[in-house]
């Protein structure tokens, strides 16, 4: 016991952040065994109703199960997070690491393309790009995705050449090694960490994102429950049933602290500057 | 025939051009010649922006100059095709000046040796860990190291560990760019007499470059001078060094440490090589 204390001295928040998010995790995951109820079983009999032990948070305007939806919207927000986060990482990855490694004509017009895709805010090519495809929870997560990766291909990039200066990359060509095992075995190893770290801080606004799209009926469509959407559809009972924003607003808000408070103890533990 | 010789190697940094101003040129070697004979030291000594390292990265064909040719082992390393290239490449290898910086930080001892062998030669995982331990025993480290990552050696270590990645193809020829220049003076001797044996043991040839007169002079068979871009001298005997009247020699050999402070007035460039030759 002790010496979890000494190990976990000053790193409270990141232990308990760690906490939450494992348990929304596993929550999310095993969703469909601990959900007292069916999502998105109508019962307009049922509706808006306090809670009770059939339905420990009450129901909403269409008689559906608080509790439930909260648990499978977490699926939905945490699932959805972590697939743009790995997809767009490794678009960025290829991509930065093509450009730095190469240089030249390469080089510059990739980093030009990112610099086209960065100088729009965020919200607006995605909105942009999920108005060309239409809504739809996946047309969300590819626009998130086509704007993320230039972050992270713009920040692999300048690491990768930076570190290709160095002598152990040198070493390594006149030890007679290949491009491609230079990147894979130097390169990408030491490359990753950090973008990690700085990953972390992105799932919270990759969370954020999907729930605001969701919100302004881009995202997820109904009856599929998710904290955004959810927010919305509460929004005309904001006077008779503050609860049904609440809980789900409450969800977003431990989650995306959670993923914050890790990313920026970890970016401090590893010297990574985050971006906003 | 030598084992290396550079002709007339001219070469120059474009500075990056801005806005408004043309690209400006810096000149870095002007028709520098060289020759390293098979199983001997030639040690490369200039003051800090001679062109030393330059002269070191076209030499290992990193750095195609813009005149001039290599020649290493009868063949011109600028005009080969990538096959003999990579041959080439096994009998020319490098040690640099930063041992930290030289090895990858995330990889063990036993990884780093290893690189060069999984390119070259194709041994089983028995043989080629068998290989490593020898290595590491030939440079002085314990074939328990082999699971050490780089944070754990200390700096004079760390440089055994890339005098053996150096030496795991054994080649004909190592550069030594500063190797033992970041090393304290108990370590830079243990080094250079680590070297020194190796040398002999496998009939190497070192290109020593380094600033440190001292070094060059304990190690190498003969000495090139190099100011500006530019061979100032070559010393077949290096004891002439100490002797010369060319002014860039002449400013290397003053500004030597003697070994000892008392010394300092009294030690003349012709009488300084007393002190430390023991």
């Amino acid at each position: 016991m002790t010496r979890i204390r000494t190990a976990l001295k000053g790193k409270w928040p990141f232990a308990i952040c760690s906490g939450i998010l494992v348990v929304f995790f596993l929550v999310s995951i095993l969703a469909p065994w601990i959900a007292p109820n069916d999502p998105i079983q109508v019962n307009l009999a049922l509706k808006l109703m306090p809670p009770s032990l059939e339905y420990p948070l009450g129901t909403d305007q269409l008689g559906r199960c608080n509790l439930s939806r909260l648990l499978f919207g977490a699926r939905v927000s945490l699932g959805f997070a972590t697939l743009i986060f790995v997809a767009s990482l490794g678009i960025g990855l290829v991509i930065g690491t093509l450009s730095g490694y190469r240089g030249g004509w390469i080089d510059t017009l990739l980093m030009r393309f990112c610099d086209g895709v960065m100088a729009f805010p965020n919200l607006v090519l995605v909105l942009g790009i999920v108005g060309l495809l239409g809504p739809g929870l996946w047309q969300v997560v590819v626009a998130l995705m086509m704007v993320q990766w230039v972050y992270y291909a713009r920040m692999i990039r300048g690491m990768v050449v930076s570190m290709k200066e160095q002598n152990f990359i040198t070493a390594a060509r006149i030890s007679g090694s290949s491009n491609w095992k230079i990147i894979r075995r130097h390169l990408v190893p030491n490359v990753l960490p950090p973008i990690m770290v700085m990953g972390t801080l992105e799932m919270g606004w990759a969370i954020m994102d999907i729930s605001a799209l969701s919100f302004l009926g881009l995202g997820i469509q109904p009856p599929t429950p998710e904290w955004g959407a959810m927010i919305h559809e509460g929004t005309s009972f904001m006077r008779s049933n503050p609860e049904l924003m609440l809980y789900p607003g409450l969800m977003i808000l431990f989650v995306v602290i959670s993923f914050n408070v890790i990313g920026e103890s970890l970016s401090e533990q590893f010297g990574v500057k985050r971006r906003y | 025939m030598s084992l290396l010789e550079v002709k007339e190697i001219t070469h120059s940094y474009g500075a990056s051009r801005s806005f408004w101003r043309k690209k400006e040129v810096k000149p870095v070697l002007s028709s520098v010649s060289l020759a390293i004979e098979e199983g001997t030291c030639l040690g490369l000594l200039g003051s800090s922006g001679a062109g030393k390292s330059t002269l070191g990265k076209v030499i290992l064909g990193l750095e195609k100059p813009q005149q001039g040719q290599v020649i290493f082992q009868g063949q011109d390393v600028y005009a080969m095709d990538a096959k003999s290239r990579q041959q080439m490449r096994r009998n020319l290898q490098v040690v640099f000046q930063d041992s930290y910086s030289s090895v990858n930080p995330r990889l063990t001892a036993e990884k780093i040796i290893a690189e060069p062998l999984e390119n070259y030669e194709k041994l089983s995982a028995g043989e080629q860990s068998r290989a490593i331990a020898s290595l590491l025993e030939q440079v002085g480290l314990s074939s328990s190291d082999m699971k050490k990552y780089p944070r754990e050696f200390s700096g004079g270590q760390l440089q055994r560990i890339n005098i053996a990645r150096a030496l795991a193809l054994k080649p004909k020829m190592i550069v030594l760019d500063e190797s033992v220049s970041s090393l304290d003076m108990v370590t830079q001797t243990t080094i250079l007499e680590l070297l020194q044996d190796l040398k002999t043991r496998y009939g190497l040839s070192y290109l020593f470059i380094t600033h440190d007169i001292r070094a060059a002079y304990a190690i190498s068979d003969a000495m090139a001078i190099m100011h500006k871009g530019q061979i100032a001298e070559v010393f077949q005997d290096k004891d002439a060094v100490f002797t010369s009247q060319q002014p860039a020699v002449k400013n290397l050999v003053d500004a030597m440490l003697p070994e000892h402070p008392r010394y300092r007035n009294a030690a003349a460039p012709t009488e300084a090589k007393k002190l430390f030759s023991r």
